[in-house]
């Protein structure tokens, strides 16, 4: 039975219903304590508690594949303190696997979220990464996200990261993905910025293999005076392999943004493009909502609904 | 008695007059059709009449039901009852089609957004769920946005160019939509360089350089097509010559 803490983080993630499934794996941490968890044959999670955080160690054996999605829920109930998760989690050859974390801080005034993440997908294995957080709307998060993701052949990267409930706060995303050949990576980064929230997002990609492929992608709305720097990098060195990066920011008010893609081509057969977008809501779409009789605003926030789904 | 009338409108953008002193009577439930060359001033006139950004410095009048829409915002017009379909619809990266046409549609007056969506040729188990966005073909887009009206099912609908982008079949199912809307009252005006969408038309106005040059029933405007820019010899050349 999950005690109080671990409740009022399903249900805050909306995920209490699903945890009931025995067939469903999750691990809860709550600040620096592991209060629930549940494993399945073949998904093999070892979290050793730490001083303010948890050192979790992910094994997913050669060939098994996990079908239900695997909740992991990191929270912290307390208005102020430091949160630290290091992650090692390593998929076998022919694995599969998909996990959602719930990163939960909805009292937050003062608190820190430090993640360092190692990942190595191997061959022929998927890895699919959904990171939601759900922040207090008092702006008083810091989320520092890492990861050094490494692919092997024919692996499958998939990542997204979700920061749309409540204030961001301050954030600095910073992951980095080496991927050999025919391997595929899409990192993702959705985040709803206001106040004086500060958002740096700087993710990387090494296409080394032959025939790997990479897409960064980024999604920013701001409003108010929160800022945003976006660096996306993609240097392709092999032969035959294709990246894009791609950029969208919505400024509203008086906040800031910038966008750097860079893309580096060391072969003549690899290609890389990019698309860089900043600037208000179009006109065109602001417009032909408004002409269906919504607001300024209802139409505005219609469309950056759109753009963060 | 008309249900939306223009008084003596001019429009000058960048220095440059793109309307002249153009009179018009737009009548309750009837289909009405703009037609002339390019240039013409006919989606001027449109997104005129809808208060488009660019568009709202005008002299003259426009007055819908009595009331003055001089100073009415786009959202002000839509809610008294006129909208617009764009020649090229906005596409909207995320934003499913289901929430597209929520957000227009009118409980009292409108079909609900699977129905729209059925009225206007697509199926709603295979589209309410996609996005509005860039993996939806031009014709599937003006479907899209159709629907969208009929889900709001306004009193006044401006079509720019409905049968641009759009094959055989399809515009087919854009003419029965735009019957659907006459049936429950809505005044239609379509702007187009098509003769097949004229021959839909019930009234006729043709424009050239910005003036109305001839005002008639929809088939006897079809000569414009056949005659070229009768009754004036301007040779579709707006920008070397003017029409008066």
């Amino acid at each position: 039975m999950p005690n109080n803490d671990a409740l009022r983080l399903y249900k805050t993630a909306h995920i209490d219903k699903a945890l009931d499934d025995p067939n469903v794996a999750h691990l809860t941490i709550s600040h620096d304590k592991v209060i629930s968890s549940q494993s399945l044959p073949g998904l093999n999670v070892i979290p050793k508690e730490i001083k303010d955080g948890v050192d979790i160690k992910i094994v997913l054996e050669e060939g098994v594949v996990i079908k239900n999605p695997v909740h992991m829920c990191f929270g912290m109930l307390k208005q102020e303190g430091v949160q630290r998760i290091i992650l090692d989690i390593d998929i076998k050859p022919k694995a599969s696997i998909f996990v959602i974390a719930h990163c939960i801080f909805p009292d937050a005034v003062k608190v820190q979220h430090l993640m360092n993440g190692k990942i190595k997908v191997g061959e022929h294995a998927s890895y699919t990464y959904l990171e939601k957080h759900i922040h207090a709307d008092s702006g008083g998060v810091e989320v520092v996200p890492k990861a050094r993701v490494m692919l092997s052949d024919y692996a499958r990267f998939k990542t997204d990261f979700e920061l749309l409930q409540g204030r961001v706060g301050k954030i600095e995303i910073d992951y980095e993905t080496i991927c050999l050949a025919h391997s595929v990576m899409e990192m993702t980064a959705k985040i709803n910025g206001s106040g004086d929230d500060v958002i740096k997002i700087n993710e990387s990609a090494l296409l080394e293999g032959e025939g790997a492929r990479g897409v960064l992608t980024s999604r920013v709305a701001l409003r108010q005076n929160a800022r945003a720097e976006v660096f996306n990098k993609i240097i392709a060195t092999a032969p035959f392999t294709r990246g894009h990066v791609d950029c969208k920011e919505i400024v509203q008010d008086k906040a800031i943004a910038s966008a750097t893609p860079i893309v580096e081509v060391r072969d003549p057969k690899a290609h890389v493009t990019h698309e860089a977008a900043i600037g208000s809501v179009d006109s065109k779409q602001l417009q032909t909502l408004m002409s269906r009789g919504l607001s300024e605003e209802e139409a505005v926030a219609l469309i950056i609904q759109g753009l963060l789904s | 008695m008309s249900v939306l009338t223009l008084k003596n409108i001019s429009l000058t953008l960048s220095d440059k007059k793109i309307l002249h002193n153009v009179n018009l009577e737009f009548l309750p439930g009837k289909i009405h059709a703009l037609v002339g060359p390019n240039g013409a001033g006919k989606s001027s006139l449109a997104f005129t009449i809808m208060g488009l950004e660019g568009y709202r410095k005008f002299e003259g009048d426009i007055i819908f039901k009595g009331e003055s829409l001089k100073d009415k915002s786009i959202d002000q017009r839509a809610k008294l009852g006129i909208t617009l379909a764009w020649q090229e619809p906005a596409r909207y990266e995320g934003l499913a089609i289901s929430s597209f046409l929520e957000a227009a549609y009118s409980p009292e007056k409108g079909f609900k957004p699977e129905e729209a969506l059925l009225k206007s040729g697509l199926a709603p188990d295979l589209y309410l769920k996609r996005a509005v966005d860039k993996t939806l073909s031009g014709g599937e887009r003006k479907k899209v946005e159709l629907a969208s009206i009929l889900a709001m099912m306004p009193q006044v609908v401006l079509l720019d160019e409905p049968d641009s982008g759009i094959d055989i079949e399809s515009l087919e199912r854009i003419f029965d939509a735009i019957k659907i809307l006459k049936k429950r009252g809505s005044t239609v005006i379509l702007i187009t360089h098509s003769l097949k969408v004229l021959e839909h038309a019930e009234d006729a106005f043709l424009l050239c350089c910005g003036h109305l040059m001839e005002k008639g029933s929809g088939h006897s405007m079809c000569r414009y097509f056949k005659g070229k820019c009768m009754p004036c010899d301007h040779q579709n050349m707006p920008e070397a010559d003017d029409a008066k």
